[in-house]
């Protein structure tokens, strides 16, 4: 007999209109497999909040169904809350508590014994750089350190599908790569995540499938993979050793001189980039480093939200 | 949830509501303690000596048990009510929310809070009135239970307030403009006979009325109204608020969009 293997989220034609009449969702459809890193992106306001609201029962749905592993949020509320764990973009804890009170307490609200509870406070608090915060009233913690605690709040029960709305909003860079590499470790023990982010270069580098959502409807729902196949041409940054007064000519290669020594080439995805750097040569020109202009997810991204808006105007 | 994963979710939200009223004693504990040392210093020692007897009792062992109520109802009230409204303006009644806690548990772990801090103040403001006044107890079934369903009643009151609530004003509107007269009025510091018919009838819509004479009737023995009319509007009215808290939290109002 043929099992089948529940989804970890499936969204079926899900609709939000908020009570002022704004529609937040046209009734969209969304699969997420078990044990997938998935990126939910989308310009503001395009009903990514909306979606995730709706999943983890903050927002009320105007019509739909949402099934978190074959459980639906309305039918079976309890089991489907049990699975899924989640981290706002807004700071949403009592800032008057201490760190490890919030995460027992939190336990307490899934059922979870107090002892139990401790053991994952103090292994999550510790995981995420947090334990010696532990009894410090939360509102004095950093930015980073409030994400991080509520990171450890989302996983004290445990979830398998973990939801995180703009994780690493405000979050410098070297954090930002610190909680990028505790996620890939949590979904490689087996969780689910679900990802928003206005970091593409964090979607690109996280998660397997992509879904892009813009004016409440699904544009593209596809592995990043095939995405970036999608990707006719990039511009490339060159910066050169001696700086040059006028743009250098290549045949092919229409370069733009942007600085001195920084000069940019569009590319085409089947062109070869030797040639350039041979011509680059033998006019003296010597490339010192090469980097992409803009993040390649960012491209397509910023073409398929355009592309949207065209047809929206086009009617 | 399992029966047992709803009792560990109901002891942690009464947990944390009475850590949070413990943590905070100097707004939560010690001025109602005050308040009710100089009601009973003014109006039982000062005013009260030149008054006389009120109902043929001490006008001090008269006006203890109204004072203990009004402590007991202002707590229970304003306990769940900033409580809860902190959490809503603070946003970590998300945290709830977003759990598979029942929302009959919600409720039920608020109110017990409320009522924790209305009956804790309770019990340290008739402490207090030993030292003021003498009291031989005439029904402890029936003081127990006013007291406990008064306190049931107010924090339910306030839940109610606080999820209706949009700002700090909302919540002490109430407090000031309703619940502080109805006290005033409600017998705490007169007997209802004094009024003559026209008032004393007028008195009689004020439930607070019922629940002072309950619990006065519980500790001396006296009473303006019918103690079974007491229990049962208090039961009626704590009835009916539960009902309406529980069906504002199923249907999110104020909660989620």
């Amino acid at each position: 007999m043929k099992q089948t293997i529940e989804p970890a989220l499936a969204i079926s034609q899900l609709c939000k209109t908020y009570d002022d009449g704004f529609e937040a969702l046209k009734g969209i459809d969304l699969n997420v497999a078990p044990g997938d890193f998935f990126a939910l992106l989308g310009p503001n306001g395009a009903g990514k909040s909306t979606t995730i609201g709706i999943i983890c029962s903050l927002v009320r749905k105007s019509s739909g169904s949402v099934k978190v592993f074959g459980m639906d949020i309305d039918e079976d509320f309890s089991s489907a809350k049990q699975f899924v764990g989640v981290v706002p973009q807004e700071f949403n804890f009592n800032q008057f508590e201490k760190p490890i009170d919030i995460l027992v307490n939190q336990a307490g609200y899934y059922g979870i014994p107090a002892a139990i509870a401790y053991e994952r406070a103090e292994k999550y608090l510790k995981q995420l750089a947090l334990w010696d915060k532990r009894d410090t009233p939360s509102r004095t913690l950093s930015g980073g350190m409030k994400r991080r605690l509520m990171i450890a709040r989302a996983l004290i029960h445990e979830p398998k599908l973990l939801v995180l709305d703009e994780p690493t909003a405000g979050v410098d860079i070297e954090l930002r790569r610190s909680m990028w590499e505790f996620l890939k470790e949590i979904n490689e023990q087996g969780t689910t995540i679900i990802l928003t982010t206005h970091y593409l270069e964090e979607a690109e580098s996280l998660c397997r499938n992509i879904a892009i959502i813009d004016h409440g409807r699904i544009v593209k729902n596809t592995s990043i993979r095939k995405l970036l196949n999608q990707l006719n041409r990039e511009t490339f940054v060159l910066e050169i050793r001696d700086d040059v007064d006028s743009c250098p000519e290549v045949e092919g290669y229409p370069l733009t001189l942007t600085e001195g020594h920084i000069l940019e080439v569009s590319i085409e995805k089947s062109q070869s980039i030797n040639g350039l750097f041979t011509a680059l040569t033998e006019q003296g020109i010597h490339v010192l480093s090469m980097r992409n202009k803009t993040n390649r997810l960012e491209e397509l991204f910023f073409d398929l939200v355009q592309k949207n808006l065209q047809e929206k105007s086009n009617g | 949830m399992d029966n047992y994963q709803k009792w560990i979710a109901f002891s942690t939200i009464v947990r944390r509501e009475i850590h949070r009223f413990l943590r905070i004693w100097p707004q939560t504990l010690v001025p109602p303690i005050i308040t009710i040392v100089l009601y009973f210093v003014i109006f039982g020692r000062l005013i009260g000596s030149r008054i006389g007897e009120m109902s043929e009792l001490p006008y001090i062992q008269f006006v203890a048990p109204g004072l203990i109520m009004m402590s007991v109802i202002t707590n229970s009230y304003s306990n769940v009510v900033s409580s809860f409204y902190g959490s809503k303006f603070q946003r970590n009644i998300e945290e709830l929310l977003v759990s598979p806690t029942p929302n009959w548990i919600i409720l039920l772990g608020y109110v017990v809070g409320g009522m924790s801090r209305g009956l804790g103040v309770g019990a340290m403001v008739t402490l207090l009135s030993l030292y003021f006044a003498d009291f031989s107890l005439h029904s402890l079934p029936i003081t127990i239970g006013i007291v406990l369903l008064t306190s049931l009643m107010f924090s339910l009151a306030g839940l109610i307030n606080a999820i209706f609530a949009s700002s700090f004003d909302d919540i002490s509107i109430i407090p000031t403009f309703v619940l502080t007269p109805l006290i005033y009025l409600g017998g705490v510091f007169y007997s209802i006979d004094m009024l003559g018919d026209f008032w004393g009838s007028v008195s009689l819509i004020n439930p607070i009325l019922y629940m002072v004479n309950a619990f006065r009737y519980g500790m001396v023995g006296i009473t303006d109204i019918n103690i079974a009319w007491s229990f049962t509007m208090v039961i009626l009215f704590s009835v009916l608020l539960f009902g309406l808290a529980l069906r504002l939290l199923e249907k999110g109002s104020r909660l989620r969009s």
